[in-house]
Protein backbone atom coordinates (compact mmCIF):
# COMPACT_ATOMS: atom_id res chain seq x y z
CA UNK A 1 0.00 0.00 0.00
CA UNK A 2 1.32 3.42 -0.88
CA UNK A 3 1.84 6.19 2.05
CA UNK A 4 -1.44 7.72 0.63
CA UNK A 5 -3.27 4.85 1.31
CA UNK A 6 -2.25 4.31 4.65
CA UNK A 7 -2.78 7.36 5.03
CA UNK A 8 -6.14 7.69 4.21
CA UNK A 9 -6.85 4.60 6.00
CA UNK A 10 -5.23 5.95 9.27
CA UNK A 11 -7.38 9.29 8.99
CA UNK A 12 -11.06 7.13 8.16
CA UNK A 13 -10.39 5.23 11.60
CA UNK A 14 -10.04 8.40 13.27
CA UNK A 15 -12.75 9.78 11.44
CA UNK A 16 -14.81 6.63 12.57
CA UNK A 17 -13.66 7.36 16.20
CA UNK A 18 -14.66 11.16 16.15
CA UNK A 19 -18.24 10.61 14.48
CA UNK A 20 -18.24 8.10 17.55
CA UNK A 21 -17.94 10.74 20.15
CA UNK A 22 -20.51 12.66 17.59
CA UNK A 23 -23.18 10.09 17.77
CA UNK A 24 -22.63 9.14 21.68
CA UNK A 25 -23.15 12.42 22.58
CA UNK A 26 -25.19 14.63 20.15
CA UNK A 27 -26.31 17.48 23.21
CA UNK A 28 -22.74 19.17 22.40
CA UNK A 29 -23.48 19.44 18.89
CA UNK A 30 -27.18 20.47 19.16
CA UNK A 31 -26.23 22.65 21.82
CA UNK A 32 -23.83 24.12 19.42
CA UNK A 33 -26.99 24.70 16.54
CA UNK A 34 -29.32 26.79 19.50
CA UNK A 35 -27.42 30.20 18.71
CA UNK A 36 -27.74 30.61 15.06
CA UNK A 37 -31.47 29.18 15.48
CA UNK A 38 -31.91 31.67 18.03
CA UNK A 39 -30.10 34.66 16.16
CA UNK A 40 -32.52 33.54 12.95
CA UNK A 41 -35.44 33.72 14.81
CA UNK A 42 -34.78 37.09 16.53
CA UNK A 43 -34.42 38.50 13.62
CA UNK A 44 -36.50 37.35 11.22
CA UNK A 45 -39.69 38.05 14.33
CA UNK A 46 -38.21 40.72 16.48
CA UNK A 47 -35.91 42.79 14.41
CA UNK A 48 -37.06 42.16 11.25
CA UNK A 49 -39.96 45.05 10.21
CA UNK A 50 -37.59 47.21 11.61
CA UNK A 51 -34.55 45.99 9.83
CA UNK A 52 -36.18 45.78 6.50
CA UNK A 53 -37.68 49.15 6.24
CA UNK A 54 -34.15 50.44 8.00
CA UNK A 55 -32.73 48.68 4.86
CA UNK A 56 -35.19 50.49 2.37
CA UNK A 57 -34.50 50.59 -1.11
CA UNK A 58 -31.61 48.63 -0.49
CA UNK A 59 -34.02 45.21 0.46
CA UNK A 60 -36.23 45.74 -2.07
CA UNK A 61 -39.77 46.84 -0.54
CA UNK A 62 -39.46 46.39 3.27
CA UNK A 63 -41.14 43.64 3.62
CA UNK A 64 -39.95 40.96 6.25
CA UNK A 65 -39.87 38.29 3.62
CA UNK A 66 -37.04 40.34 2.00
CA UNK A 67 -34.76 40.60 5.09
CA UNK A 68 -35.23 36.83 5.84
CA UNK A 69 -33.58 36.67 2.63
CA UNK A 70 -30.79 38.93 3.46
CA UNK A 71 -30.23 37.19 6.45
CA UNK A 72 -30.22 33.93 5.98
CA UNK A 73 -26.65 33.58 4.35
CA UNK A 74 -25.14 35.03 7.22
CA UNK A 75 -26.85 32.82 9.69
CA UNK A 76 -25.97 29.50 7.53
CA UNK A 77 -21.99 31.13 7.87
CA UNK A 78 -23.03 31.53 11.48
CA UNK A 79 -23.78 27.97 11.89
CA UNK A 80 -20.09 27.07 10.75
CA UNK A 81 -18.70 29.26 13.23
CA UNK A 82 -20.66 27.72 16.23
CA UNK A 83 -19.61 24.31 14.99
CA UNK A 84 -15.70 25.79 14.97
CA UNK A 85 -16.00 25.79 19.32
CA UNK A 86 -16.99 22.11 19.57
CA UNK A 87 -14.43 21.59 17.24
CA UNK A 88 -11.48 23.77 19.18
CA UNK A 89 -13.47 22.03 22.70
CA UNK A 90 -13.07 18.59 21.40
CA UNK A 91 -8.86 18.88 19.96
CA UNK A 92 -8.43 20.88 23.19
CA UNK A 93 -9.93 17.55 25.42
CA UNK A 94 -8.37 14.99 23.19
CA UNK A 95 -4.85 16.20 23.33
CA UNK A 96 -4.90 16.59 27.44
CA UNK A 97 -5.96 12.68 27.54
CA UNK A 98 -3.29 10.10 27.28
CA UNK A 99 -5.11 8.32 24.19
CA UNK A 100 -3.30 10.62 22.11
CA UNK A 101 0.11 10.22 23.57
CA UNK A 102 -0.43 6.39 22.25
CA UNK A 103 -0.96 7.51 19.00
CA UNK A 104 1.90 9.73 18.53
CA UNK A 105 3.93 6.08 20.23
CA UNK A 106 2.09 4.09 17.51
CA UNK A 107 3.50 3.29 13.94
CA UNK A 108 0.42 5.12 11.99
CA UNK A 109 0.42 8.27 9.49
CA UNK A 110 1.65 11.13 12.09
CA UNK A 111 -1.21 13.48 11.52
CA UNK A 112 -4.25 11.04 11.32
CA UNK A 113 -5.70 12.41 14.49
CA UNK A 114 -5.86 15.52 12.98
CA UNK A 115 -7.33 14.61 9.83
CA UNK A 116 -9.54 12.62 11.19
CA UNK A 117 -11.11 16.17 14.19
CA UNK A 118 -11.23 17.90 10.58
CA UNK A 119 -12.93 15.58 8.43
CA UNK A 120 -15.60 15.04 11.25
CA UNK A 121 -16.24 18.57 11.76
CA UNK A 122 -16.49 19.67 8.15
CA UNK A 123 -19.42 16.80 7.89
CA UNK A 124 -20.80 18.25 11.23
CA UNK A 125 -20.78 21.47 10.11
CA UNK A 126 -22.49 20.60 6.76
CA UNK A 127 -25.22 18.23 8.36
CA UNK A 128 -25.89 21.59 10.58
CA UNK A 129 -25.90 23.89 7.91
CA UNK A 130 -28.82 21.89 6.51
CA UNK A 131 -30.45 21.52 9.52
CA UNK A 132 -30.50 25.37 10.09
CA UNK A 133 -31.33 25.66 6.36
CA UNK A 134 -34.56 23.67 6.90
CA UNK A 135 -35.34 26.07 9.68
CA UNK A 136 -34.41 28.76 7.56
CA UNK A 137 -37.04 27.45 5.09
CA UNK A 138 -39.63 27.25 7.45
CA UNK A 139 -39.24 30.67 8.24
CA UNK A 140 -39.94 31.56 4.86
CA UNK A 141 -36.57 31.51 3.12
CA UNK A 142 -37.05 30.84 -0.15
CA UNK A 143 -34.09 30.95 -3.10
CA UNK A 144 -36.40 29.70 -6.11
CA UNK A 145 -34.29 31.41 -8.77
CA UNK A 146 -31.16 29.71 -8.19
CA UNK A 147 -30.10 26.77 -10.38
CA UNK A 148 -28.92 23.05 -9.42
CA UNK A 149 -25.31 24.43 -10.16
CA UNK A 150 -25.69 27.17 -8.60
CA UNK A 151 -27.03 25.50 -5.44
CA UNK A 152 -23.87 22.87 -5.48
CA UNK A 153 -21.57 25.86 -5.63
CA UNK A 154 -23.57 27.41 -2.42
CA UNK A 155 -22.48 23.91 -0.72
CA UNK A 156 -19.46 23.82 -2.04
CA UNK A 157 -18.42 27.08 -0.70
CA UNK A 158 -19.81 25.88 2.49
CA UNK A 159 -17.95 23.19 2.79
CA UNK A 160 -14.80 25.06 1.90
CA UNK A 161 -15.58 27.61 4.17
CA UNK A 162 -15.95 24.72 7.07
CA UNK A 163 -12.54 23.60 6.27
CA UNK A 164 -10.71 26.55 6.47
CA UNK A 165 -11.80 27.52 9.85
CA UNK A 166 -11.82 23.64 11.20
CA UNK A 167 -8.16 23.88 10.39
CA UNK A 168 -7.90 27.19 12.31
CA UNK A 169 -10.07 25.83 15.10
CA UNK A 170 -7.68 22.94 15.50
CA UNK A 171 -4.79 24.53 16.10
CA UNK A 172 -6.86 27.26 18.97
CA UNK A 173 -7.51 23.65 19.74
CA UNK A 174 -4.10 22.74 19.88
CA UNK A 175 -3.11 25.68 21.50
CA UNK A 176 -5.17 25.69 24.28
CA UNK A 177 -4.11 24.14 27.58
CA UNK A 178 -7.50 22.91 28.57
CA UNK A 179 -11.27 22.62 27.02
CA UNK A 180 -12.43 26.57 28.63
CA UNK A 181 -9.52 27.85 27.15
CA UNK A 182 -10.07 26.58 23.84
CA UNK A 183 -13.68 27.61 23.96
CA UNK A 184 -12.81 31.48 24.65
CA UNK A 185 -10.14 31.21 22.25
CA UNK A 186 -12.53 30.12 19.45
CA UNK A 187 -15.22 32.26 20.62
CA UNK A 188 -14.70 35.27 18.24
CA UNK A 189 -14.98 32.96 15.23
CA UNK A 190 -18.91 33.36 16.42
CA UNK A 191 -18.39 36.96 17.02
CA UNK A 192 -17.23 37.15 13.44
CA UNK A 193 -19.92 37.30 11.44
CA UNK A 194 -21.79 39.90 13.28
CA UNK A 195 -19.02 42.33 12.55
CA UNK A 196 -19.46 41.13 8.78
CA UNK A 197 -22.14 41.87 6.21
CA UNK A 198 -24.04 38.93 7.69
CA UNK A 199 -27.06 41.18 9.16
CA UNK A 200 -26.68 44.80 7.31
CA UNK A 201 -25.47 45.77 4.46
CA UNK A 202 -21.51 47.25 5.01
CA UNK A 203 -22.97 50.66 3.11
CA UNK A 204 -24.80 51.40 5.79
CA UNK A 205 -22.78 50.85 8.39
CA UNK A 206 -20.47 54.35 9.62
CA UNK A 207 -18.00 55.21 7.65
CA UNK A 208 -14.82 54.43 10.91
CA UNK A 209 -16.63 50.73 11.08
CA UNK A 210 -17.08 49.34 7.49
CA UNK A 211 -13.06 48.06 7.12
CA UNK A 212 -13.85 45.94 9.78
CA UNK A 213 -16.73 44.51 7.80
CA UNK A 214 -15.02 44.99 4.63
CA UNK A 215 -11.66 43.22 5.41
CA UNK A 216 -12.60 39.86 7.00
CA UNK A 217 -13.21 36.63 5.52
CA UNK A 218 -17.12 36.21 6.37
CA UNK A 219 -18.37 39.25 4.40
CA UNK A 220 -16.84 38.06 0.87
CA UNK A 221 -18.47 34.57 1.53
CA UNK A 222 -21.37 35.71 2.63
CA UNK A 223 -21.74 38.23 -0.78
CA UNK A 224 -21.10 34.84 -2.31
CA UNK A 225 -23.84 32.71 -1.02
CA UNK A 226 -26.39 35.28 -1.24
CA UNK A 227 -25.50 35.95 -5.28
CA UNK A 228 -25.43 32.61 -5.66
CA UNK A 229 -29.18 31.45 -3.72
CA UNK A 230 -30.60 34.81 -4.81
CA UNK A 231 -28.81 36.26 -7.77
CA UNK A 232 -27.40 39.26 -6.35
CA UNK A 233 -24.44 40.98 -7.50
CA UNK A 234 -21.09 38.74 -6.61
CA UNK A 235 -18.65 40.66 -7.88
CA UNK A 236 -14.82 40.24 -6.58
CA UNK A 237 -16.28 38.54 -3.61
CA UNK A 238 -16.46 35.39 -5.44
CA UNK A 239 -12.82 35.12 -5.76
CA UNK A 240 -11.67 36.91 -2.31
CA UNK A 241 -14.13 34.45 -0.42
CA UNK A 242 -12.22 31.33 -2.08
CA UNK A 243 -8.86 32.67 -1.48
CA UNK A 244 -9.47 33.68 2.20
CA UNK A 245 -10.54 30.13 2.50
CA UNK A 246 -7.54 28.82 0.94
CA UNK A 247 -4.79 30.87 2.48
CA UNK A 248 -6.93 30.55 5.81
CA UNK A 249 -6.78 26.67 5.14
CA UNK A 250 -2.85 26.68 4.66
CA UNK A 251 -2.02 28.54 7.83
CA UNK A 252 -4.38 26.71 10.26
CA UNK A 253 -3.10 23.25 8.60
CA UNK A 254 0.66 24.53 8.87
CA UNK A 255 0.02 26.04 12.48
CA UNK A 256 -1.85 23.04 13.50
CA UNK A 257 1.04 20.58 12.32
CA UNK A 258 3.73 22.88 13.99
CA UNK A 259 1.70 22.67 17.41
CA UNK A 260 0.89 18.75 17.37
CA UNK A 261 4.47 18.22 16.52
CA UNK A 262 5.59 19.82 18.94
CA UNK A 263 6.98 18.21 21.99
CA UNK A 264 4.33 17.46 24.65
CA UNK A 265 5.67 18.73 28.07
CA UNK B 1 31.40 -5.21 46.09
CA UNK B 2 29.96 -7.92 43.72
CA UNK B 3 28.59 -5.72 40.84
CA UNK B 4 32.31 -4.29 40.21
CA UNK B 5 33.27 -7.84 38.85
CA UNK B 6 30.40 -9.15 36.70
CA UNK B 7 31.32 -11.74 34.19
CA UNK B 8 28.07 -11.37 32.55
CA UNK B 9 29.24 -9.71 29.08
CA UNK B 10 30.26 -12.60 27.17
CA UNK B 11 31.36 -11.18 23.81
CA UNK B 12 29.60 -14.74 22.57
CA UNK B 13 27.40 -14.28 19.07
CA UNK B 14 24.13 -13.10 21.42
CA UNK B 15 20.98 -11.50 20.33
CA UNK B 16 21.16 -7.90 19.75
CA UNK B 17 19.73 -6.00 22.85
CA UNK B 18 16.24 -4.65 22.73
CA UNK B 19 17.19 -1.98 24.44
CA UNK B 20 20.77 -0.01 24.49
CA UNK B 21 21.18 3.43 24.91
CA UNK B 22 24.48 5.54 25.51
CA UNK B 23 24.95 9.06 27.36
CA UNK B 24 20.92 9.74 27.31
CA UNK B 25 20.02 13.60 28.05
CA UNK B 26 17.23 15.28 28.30
CA UNK B 27 16.89 18.85 30.00
CA UNK B 28 13.45 20.85 31.10
CA UNK B 29 14.05 24.64 31.30
CA UNK B 30 17.34 24.20 32.21
CA UNK B 31 17.43 21.48 34.67
CA UNK B 32 18.97 18.46 33.71
CA UNK B 33 16.39 15.54 34.53
CA UNK B 34 18.41 13.02 32.61
CA UNK B 35 22.09 13.18 32.73
CA UNK B 36 23.87 10.75 30.70
CA UNK B 37 21.48 7.72 31.08
CA UNK B 38 23.09 3.91 29.93
CA UNK B 39 21.33 1.17 29.38
CA UNK B 40 21.44 -2.20 27.90
CA UNK B 41 18.77 -4.86 27.68
CA UNK B 42 18.56 -8.39 26.35
CA UNK B 43 16.14 -9.11 24.10
CA UNK B 44 13.11 -11.49 26.30
CA UNK B 45 13.74 -10.14 29.10
CA UNK B 46 12.15 -8.09 32.02
CA UNK B 47 14.37 -4.68 33.10
CA UNK B 48 13.13 -2.59 36.30
CA UNK B 49 13.88 1.19 36.24
CA UNK B 50 13.29 2.08 39.60
CA UNK B 51 13.17 5.58 41.16
CA UNK B 52 11.60 8.09 43.09
CA UNK B 53 9.00 10.60 41.86
CA UNK B 54 10.83 12.58 39.90
CA UNK B 55 14.05 10.99 39.32
CA UNK B 56 13.53 10.70 35.38
CA UNK B 57 11.80 7.21 34.98
CA UNK B 58 9.24 8.88 32.85
CA UNK B 59 11.26 10.78 30.73
CA UNK B 60 13.42 7.80 30.17
CA UNK B 61 10.34 6.03 28.64
CA UNK B 62 8.99 8.70 26.96
CA UNK B 63 12.17 9.34 25.18
CA UNK B 64 12.56 5.32 24.28
CA UNK B 65 8.79 5.24 22.97
CA UNK B 66 9.51 8.08 20.28
CA UNK B 67 7.62 10.76 22.37
CA UNK B 68 10.09 13.15 23.31
CA UNK B 69 13.78 14.01 21.66
CA UNK B 70 16.91 13.26 23.62
CA UNK B 71 18.78 16.00 23.76
CA UNK B 72 22.11 14.04 23.41
CA UNK B 73 22.99 10.27 23.80
CA UNK B 74 22.34 7.71 21.16
CA UNK B 75 19.25 4.71 21.81
CA UNK B 76 18.29 1.80 19.90
CA UNK B 77 15.57 0.18 20.02
CA UNK B 78 14.44 -3.40 18.61
CA UNK B 79 17.34 -2.91 16.70
CA UNK B 80 16.11 0.31 15.13
CA UNK B 81 17.67 3.62 16.02
CA UNK B 82 15.46 6.18 17.53
CA UNK B 83 16.83 9.15 15.94
CA UNK B 84 16.83 7.94 12.38
CA UNK B 85 14.16 5.17 12.16
CA UNK B 86 11.41 6.28 14.66
CA UNK B 87 8.57 4.92 12.65
CA UNK B 88 10.18 1.33 12.79
CA UNK B 89 10.62 2.03 16.42
CA UNK B 90 6.98 2.64 16.82
CA UNK B 91 5.87 -0.57 14.96
CA UNK B 92 8.13 -2.85 17.14
CA UNK B 93 7.03 -1.36 20.65
CA UNK B 94 3.64 -1.44 22.79
CA UNK B 95 3.70 1.59 25.28
CA UNK B 96 1.30 2.00 28.22
CA UNK B 97 1.86 5.01 30.07
CA UNK B 98 1.58 6.49 33.67
CA UNK B 99 -1.22 7.82 32.76
CA UNK B 100 -4.42 5.94 30.77
CA UNK B 101 -4.67 5.85 27.36
CA UNK B 102 -7.66 4.61 26.53
CA UNK B 103 -10.52 7.08 24.97
CA UNK B 104 -13.13 7.11 27.80
CA UNK B 105 -15.85 8.22 25.72
CA UNK B 106 -16.21 4.82 23.75
CA UNK B 107 -16.72 1.64 24.81
CA UNK B 108 -13.85 -0.81 25.27
CA UNK B 109 -14.66 -2.84 22.57
CA UNK B 110 -15.02 0.40 20.43
CA UNK B 111 -11.29 1.17 21.88
CA UNK B 112 -10.40 -2.33 20.85
CA UNK B 113 -11.61 -1.81 16.85
CA UNK B 114 -9.53 1.59 17.28
CA UNK B 115 -6.25 -0.58 17.91
CA UNK B 116 -6.90 -2.96 15.24
CA UNK B 117 -7.52 -0.50 12.14
CA UNK B 118 -4.74 1.52 13.58
CA UNK B 119 -2.82 -1.93 12.88
CA UNK B 120 -4.39 -2.58 10.19
CA UNK B 121 -5.83 -5.87 10.37
CA UNK B 122 -8.67 -7.07 8.36
CA UNK B 123 -11.88 -7.02 9.98
CA UNK B 124 -12.35 -10.03 10.52
CA UNK B 125 -9.06 -10.39 12.23
CA UNK B 126 -9.40 -7.49 13.90
CA UNK B 127 -12.46 -8.40 15.82
CA UNK B 128 -10.90 -11.32 16.90
CA UNK B 129 -8.10 -10.24 18.26
CA UNK B 130 -10.14 -7.44 20.38
CA UNK B 131 -12.14 -10.44 21.33
CA UNK B 132 -9.58 -12.33 22.60
CA UNK B 133 -7.73 -9.81 24.39
CA UNK B 134 -10.97 -8.51 26.16
CA UNK B 135 -11.41 -12.20 27.37
CA UNK B 136 -7.84 -12.69 28.64
CA UNK B 137 -8.40 -9.72 30.41
CA UNK B 138 -11.52 -10.01 32.05
CA UNK B 139 -13.05 -7.29 30.15
CA UNK B 140 -15.86 -9.18 28.04
CA UNK B 141 -18.62 -8.43 30.64
CA UNK B 142 -18.04 -4.66 30.44
CA UNK B 143 -16.83 -4.77 26.34
CA UNK B 144 -19.87 -2.72 25.57
CA UNK B 145 -20.10 -0.11 28.42
CA UNK B 146 -17.96 3.61 27.84
CA UNK B 147 -14.54 3.36 29.04
CA UNK B 148 -14.47 6.60 31.74
CA UNK B 149 -17.12 4.36 33.91
CA UNK B 150 -14.70 1.32 34.36
CA UNK B 151 -12.54 1.33 37.81
CA UNK B 152 -9.13 2.32 37.69
CA UNK B 153 -7.81 -1.62 37.63
CA UNK B 154 -10.06 -2.19 34.72
CA UNK B 155 -8.93 1.19 32.86
CA UNK B 156 -5.40 -0.30 33.10
CA UNK B 157 -6.41 -3.67 31.98
CA UNK B 158 -7.79 -2.31 28.88
CA UNK B 159 -4.68 0.18 28.30
CA UNK B 160 -2.51 -3.19 28.68
CA UNK B 161 -4.75 -4.82 26.17
CA UNK B 162 -5.11 -2.70 23.77
CA UNK B 163 -1.09 -1.96 23.99
CA UNK B 164 -0.95 -5.97 22.86
CA UNK B 165 -2.51 -5.47 19.75
CA UNK B 166 -0.16 -5.90 17.11
CA UNK B 167 2.28 -7.98 19.06
CA UNK B 168 4.44 -5.65 20.02
CA UNK B 169 7.81 -7.23 20.71
CA UNK B 170 9.44 -4.33 23.13
CA UNK B 171 6.81 -3.59 25.86
CA UNK B 172 7.08 -0.37 28.37
CA UNK B 173 5.12 -0.25 31.42
CA UNK B 174 5.24 3.12 33.44
CA UNK B 175 4.38 2.30 36.90
CA UNK B 176 1.81 -0.17 35.45
CA UNK B 177 0.70 -1.10 39.39
CA UNK B 178 0.61 2.47 40.92
CA UNK B 179 -2.55 2.71 42.20
CA UNK B 180 -3.68 -0.69 42.03
CA UNK B 181 -5.36 -2.65 44.78
CA UNK B 182 -3.07 -5.61 45.56
CA UNK B 183 -5.23 -8.51 43.58
CA UNK B 184 -5.03 -5.81 40.22
CA UNK B 185 -1.06 -5.82 41.13
CA UNK B 186 -0.58 -9.54 40.93
CA UNK B 187 -2.93 -9.70 37.98
CA UNK B 188 -0.32 -7.37 36.31
CA UNK B 189 2.36 -9.18 37.72
CA UNK B 190 1.08 -11.79 35.75
CA UNK B 191 0.78 -10.35 32.84
CA UNK B 192 4.47 -9.49 32.76
CA UNK B 193 5.44 -13.16 33.44
CA UNK B 194 2.86 -14.46 30.42
CA UNK B 195 4.45 -11.74 28.13
CA UNK B 196 8.26 -12.90 28.71
CA UNK B 197 7.29 -16.14 28.30
CA UNK B 198 6.10 -15.20 24.93
CA UNK B 199 9.51 -13.71 24.01
CA UNK B 200 8.28 -10.23 24.64
CA UNK B 201 11.15 -7.73 26.36
CA UNK B 202 9.65 -5.98 29.12
CA UNK B 203 10.61 -2.43 30.20
CA UNK B 204 8.73 -1.37 32.90
CA UNK B 205 9.22 1.19 35.22
CA UNK B 206 8.26 1.37 39.37
CA UNK B 207 9.00 2.78 42.70
CA UNK B 208 8.75 -0.55 44.79
CA UNK B 209 11.27 -2.43 44.77
CA UNK B 210 9.25 -5.67 45.75
CA UNK B 211 7.60 -5.64 42.00
CA UNK B 212 11.22 -5.09 40.78
CA UNK B 213 12.08 -8.17 42.87
CA UNK B 214 9.38 -9.98 42.13
CA UNK B 215 9.19 -9.51 38.02
CA UNK B 216 12.83 -8.17 37.04
CA UNK B 217 15.93 -9.77 35.83
CA UNK B 218 18.20 -6.89 35.90
CA UNK B 219 16.79 -3.93 37.57
CA UNK B 220 18.55 -0.57 37.35
CA UNK B 221 18.07 2.85 39.88
CA UNK B 222 17.96 5.93 38.64
CA UNK B 223 18.73 8.82 40.47
CA UNK B 224 19.18 12.18 39.75
CA UNK B 225 19.49 11.90 36.11
CA UNK B 226 21.77 8.57 35.93
CA UNK B 227 21.83 5.20 36.89
CA UNK B 228 22.94 5.02 40.46
CA UNK B 229 23.66 1.15 39.98
CA UNK B 230 22.38 -2.01 38.07
CA UNK B 231 22.36 -5.59 38.79
CA UNK B 232 20.08 -8.22 39.85
CA UNK B 233 17.46 -8.04 42.64
CA UNK B 234 20.11 -9.58 44.84
CA UNK B 235 22.93 -7.72 43.89
CA UNK B 236 21.52 -4.37 44.67
CA UNK B 237 20.36 -5.74 47.91
CA UNK B 238 24.10 -6.16 48.92
CA UNK B 239 24.42 -2.66 48.11
CA UNK B 240 22.23 -1.87 50.89
CA UNK B 241 22.91 -1.81 54.34
CA UNK B 242 18.89 -1.33 55.70
CA UNK B 243 18.84 -5.15 56.48
CA UNK B 244 18.08 -5.08 60.42
CA UNK B 245 16.17 -6.12 63.38
CA UNK B 246 14.70 -3.18 65.74
CA UNK B 247 14.15 -3.79 69.11
CA UNK B 248 11.51 -1.80 71.14
CA UNK B 249 11.88 -1.05 74.52
CA UNK B 250 8.69 0.59 76.90
CA UNK B 251 11.30 1.32 80.08
CA UNK B 252 13.64 3.29 79.54
CA UNK B 253 15.91 1.59 82.01
CA UNK B 254 15.99 -2.04 79.96
CA UNK B 255 16.47 0.07 76.89
CA UNK B 256 19.84 1.62 78.62
CA UNK B 257 21.09 -1.36 79.81
CA UNK B 258 20.42 -3.00 76.40
CA UNK B 259 22.12 0.03 74.60
CA UNK B 260 25.16 -0.35 77.13
CA UNK B 261 25.38 -4.19 76.19
CA UNK B 262 24.75 -4.04 72.65
CA UNK B 263 27.13 -1.31 72.31
CA UNK B 264 29.29 -2.37 69.85
CA UNK B 265 26.29 -3.55 67.28
CA UNK B 266 23.04 -2.07 67.34
CA UNK B 267 22.36 1.68 66.49
CA UNK B 268 20.16 3.50 69.57
CA UNK B 269 17.42 5.80 69.32
CA UNK B 270 17.35 7.26 72.60
CA UNK B 271 13.81 9.10 72.19
CA UNK B 272 11.50 5.97 70.16
CA UNK B 273 13.48 3.75 72.99
CA UNK B 274 14.35 1.35 69.80
CA UNK B 275 17.96 -0.11 68.89
CA UNK B 276 18.59 -1.05 65.67
CA UNK B 277 21.02 -4.06 65.02
CA UNK B 278 21.85 -5.36 61.27
CA UNK B 279 20.56 -8.37 60.26
CA UNK B 280 19.61 -9.79 57.16
CA UNK B 281 16.39 -11.05 58.07
CA UNK B 282 17.39 -14.93 57.32
CA UNK B 283 16.55 -17.87 59.81
CA UNK B 284 20.28 -18.73 60.78
CA UNK B 285 21.00 -14.54 61.42
CA UNK B 286 17.62 -14.26 63.66
CA UNK B 287 18.51 -17.43 65.66
CA UNK B 288 22.25 -16.48 66.34
CA UNK B 289 20.99 -12.75 66.91
CA UNK B 290 18.37 -13.86 69.57
CA UNK B 291 21.07 -15.81 71.35
CA UNK B 292 23.21 -13.26 71.15
CA UNK B 293 20.49 -11.24 72.93
CA UNK B 294 19.80 -13.97 75.27
CA UNK B 295 23.45 -13.99 76.14
CA UNK B 296 23.30 -10.18 77.27
CA UNK B 297 20.47 -10.28 79.31
CA UNK B 298 18.26 -7.67 76.53
CA UNK B 299 14.39 -8.32 77.30
CA UNK B 300 12.55 -6.65 74.54
CA UNK B 301 9.08 -5.70 74.69
CA UNK B 302 9.07 -6.14 70.96
CA UNK B 303 10.80 -6.75 67.62
CA UNK B 304 10.20 -6.24 64.30
CA UNK B 305 12.88 -7.40 61.39
CA UNK B 306 12.96 -4.81 58.50
CA UNK B 307 14.07 -6.17 54.95
CA UNK B 308 15.77 -3.74 52.50
CA UNK B 309 13.34 -1.53 50.70
CA UNK B 310 13.49 1.23 48.47
CA UNK B 311 14.12 3.93 51.14
CA UNK B 312 17.03 1.70 51.89
CA UNK B 313 18.63 1.65 48.65
CA UNK B 314 18.40 4.93 48.11
CA UNK B 315 19.76 6.05 51.47
CA UNK B 316 22.72 3.67 50.57
CA UNK B 317 23.19 4.67 47.34
CA UNK B 318 23.01 8.57 47.76
CA UNK B 319 24.83 9.04 51.19
CA UNK B 320 27.98 10.02 51.23
CA UNK B 321 29.86 7.08 52.94
CA UNK B 322 28.12 5.49 49.45
CA UNK B 323 29.59 8.10 47.01
CA UNK B 324 33.21 7.67 48.82
CA UNK B 325 32.84 3.82 48.91
CA UNK B 326 32.28 4.26 44.82
CA UNK B 327 34.71 7.07 43.84
CA UNK B 328 37.56 4.42 45.99
CA UNK B 329 36.38 1.21 44.37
Amino acid sequence: MSALTLATRDATTMLRRNLLHARRYPSLTLNLLLTPVMLLLLFVYVFGDVMSSGMGAGAGGGDRSDYVAYVVPGILLMTIGSTLVGTAVSVATDMTEGIVARFRTMAIHRGSVLFGHVAGSVLQAVASVVLVGAVAVAVGFRATDATVLEWCAALGLLALVALAFTWVAVGMGLGSPTAEAASNNATPLILLPLVSSAFVPVDAMPGWFRPVAEYQPFTPAIETLRGLLLGTEIGHHGWLAVGWCLALAAVGYAWSRVLYDREPS
Amino acid sequence: MPSSVMPTSTPDPAPPPAVSAVGLRKSYGGRAVLDGVDLRIPAGTVFALLGPNGAGKTTTVRILTTLVRADGGLAQVAGHSLASAPERVRAAIGVTGQFSAVDGLITGWENMLLMTDLHRLPRREGRRVAAALLERFDLTGAAFRPAQSYSGGMRRRLDIAMTLVGNPRVVFLDEPTTGLDPRSRQGMWEVVRELVADGVTVFLTTQYLEEADELADRIAVLHNGVIAAEGTAAELKRLVPGGHVRLRFTDPDAYRSAAEALRDGAAPDGEALTLRVPCDGGQRELRSLLDWLDAAGVEADGMTVHTPDLDDVFFALTSPTAEQREATR
